[in-house]
């Protein structure tokens, strides 16, 4: 019984390295843009929160509902006025100009919150669980797993049912192409990186709530994310949700093992699904 | 008297230090169709992508109704009135038939004659295929899928570049029998062609092109073969 509870844990981790990646395949499936700073505009996301939250008085969750059009916003602009002056055949200046933008927003984050690890506090909720059957489940570590299947079923409804979906997917194919119908990949770009910070607050809000977070986090978040990205199959969104659940079960699995094998857990299973299906477990057909 | 609708003066091209297109001049009357024809490397494909603006002109080598246009965006050409069909279709593969066809109205505002029910009517196979990846259709779907979504613009030019490459004659043939409906729904069309039989027929006006220069220009009757002969290869027949 105690294997089928530590799997359920690991699939509701889970759920909080699919919100960390969905925004990063996102962007990666749209433009091709390998985003190094993504941890980092997490981190940003949640100290976002965390100052709205605190000016305010606000619960977490309403404080990220405020944050959400700060962070599109922030996105947009960074998009359209850095890193698509750096897209082009070369991958090699965007990946320097995100790697520089996460020093920046590091000590950026140092400069003006200090070293000192914050929390979100959601109250009693964070303490509340279900029993279903067999296992208890946190309500939170429930309501992160419920969350990222929202926003990947939101995102396949707005990539699959909507015209500016039909353009994200029209401008990923072919951006030559796209222009000649009347697309601005350029704006396309710009609107995806601002729907891939949204999705990064969402991910923010769960992070602060489940564990302590400072300014040098970042990094490490991006390593999940990309991992998830991986074992899912680069650009797809199910896929993304499916890696997340891979490195949460295997996580949760080595922990049970032994504790000091969590994290090492989650990286093996990523080298293992590397070693045996190199283009992820559903990888898209035309990449 | 029919008007001019789309004039190109003295238009020149450039990829890096190659100059590709010198001092090219021509005139598309409205409503009808101007076949520009050459060998490959004569230009025609540069000179249709400096009219849809992926190669900067001045903005007044190319003028739509009067208005220049050389100095546009591709976006914004086509929302001036200019659509392209490139060469090789360049259909976008994650897309359904459906859907490469609704692309094609991704920056149309008001409503106009080309709707998807009349797409369906022109190309009525495509109405059978329209839920399959675009990808998946035979060459000669694909290029009327390519068509269809150039028309949903309603451009006043559809430019279409080597729509008959690859293709067999008998396809070529039901795509150019499309040309009639197009042209009578008020759109004029330019389309380049190595095919020369295929050009004399569907044109009214034809330019000969050869190394980035119009090397002869007329009505087709007005060409004789060993004119044209000359002004394709650059030798005498």
């Amino acid at each position: 019984m105690i294997w089928i509870d530590t799997i359920v844990q690991g699939v509701l981790l889970g759920g909080l390295y699919a919100l960390f990646a969905a925004g990063l395949s996102l962007v990666f499936g749209i433009m091709r843009l390998v985003n190094l700073a993504h941890g980092d505009l997490i981190v940003l996301a949640a100290f976002v929160i965390l100052t709205i939250a605190g000016a305010l008085g606000l619960s977490p969750f309403v404080a990220a509902v405020l944050a959400a059009p700060v962070m599109f916003a922030a996105g947009w602009l960074l998009q359209s006025y850095v890193l698509n002056r750096v897209l082009g055949d070369d991958i090699l200046p965007p990946l320097l100009v995100t790697f520089g933008l996460s020093v920046v927003i590091q000590n950026g984050l140092l400069e003006g919150f200090s070293a000192d690890s914050r929390k979100l506090s959601a109250g009693p909720i964070e303490a509340a669980s279900l029993s279903l059957g067999p296992v208890t489940v946190g309500v939170m570590p429930l309501l992160t797993l419920v969350s990222a299947v929202a926003v990947i079923i939101a995102l396949n409804q707005l990539f699959y049912r909507t015209r500016l979906g039909r353009a994200f997917r029209a401008t990923s194919d072919d951006p030559v192409t796209a222009g000649l119908m009347g697309i601005r990949p350029r704006n396309v770009f710009a609107v995806a990186t601002g729907i891939a910070m949204v999705v990064t607050t969402i991910a923010a809000l769960y992070l602060g709530i489940r564990a302590n977070f400072d300014p040098t986090i970042g990094p490490a978040r991006l390593i999940y994310a990309f991992e998830a990205v991986i074992i899912g199959g680069l650009g797809s969104l199910w896929g993304t949700l499916a890696g997340g659940i891979v490195i949460g079960v295997a996580q949760a699995l080595g922990a049970a093992i032994n504790p000091e094998w969590q994290i090492l857990s989650g990286h093996l299973a990523f080298v293992t699904v590397l070693l045996l299906r190199p283009r992820g477990l559903f990888p898209r057909a035309n990449d | 008297m029919t008007e001019p609708v789309l004039k190109i003066r003295n238009l020149t091209a450039r990829y890096g230090d190659f100059q590709a297109l010198f001092g090219v001049d021509l005139v598309l009357l409205k409503e009808q169709t101007l076949a520009i024809i050459g060998a490959n490397g004569a230009g025609k494909s540069t000179l249709m992508r400096a009219v849809t603006g992926i190669l900067s002109s001045p903005a007044d080598a190319v003028c739509l109704g009067g208005r220049p246009i050389g100095h546009l965006s591709p976006p914004e050409v086509l929302e001036a009135g200019i659509s392209m069909v490139p060469e090789g279709r360049r259909l976008f593969p994650s897309l359904s038939v459906e859907e490469n066809l609704m692309v094609g109205a991704h920056s149309r505002t008001g409503n106009g004659y080309w709707t998807l029910r009349r797409i369906y009517e022109l190309f009525p196979i495509l109405k059978d295929r329209r839920r399959s990846p675009g990808m998946a259709l035979s060459g000669g779907q694909q290029q009327m899928v390519a068509i269809g979504r150039a028309l949903m613009s309603n451009p006043e030019v559809l430019l279409c570049d080597e729509i008959s490459l690859g293709l067999a004659p008998v396809v070529i043939r039901d795509i150019y029998a499309a040309f009639p409906a197009i042209r009578e729904s008020g759109a004029s069309v330019v389309v380049v062609e190595q095919d020369i039989g295929q050009a004399l027929k569907v044109a009214d006006h034809v330019c000969c092109m050869m190394e980035g220069r119009i090397t002869l220009s007329g009505a087709p009757d007005e060409l004789s073969r060993s004119a044209i002969h000359d002004a394709y290869f650059g030798v005498s027949a």
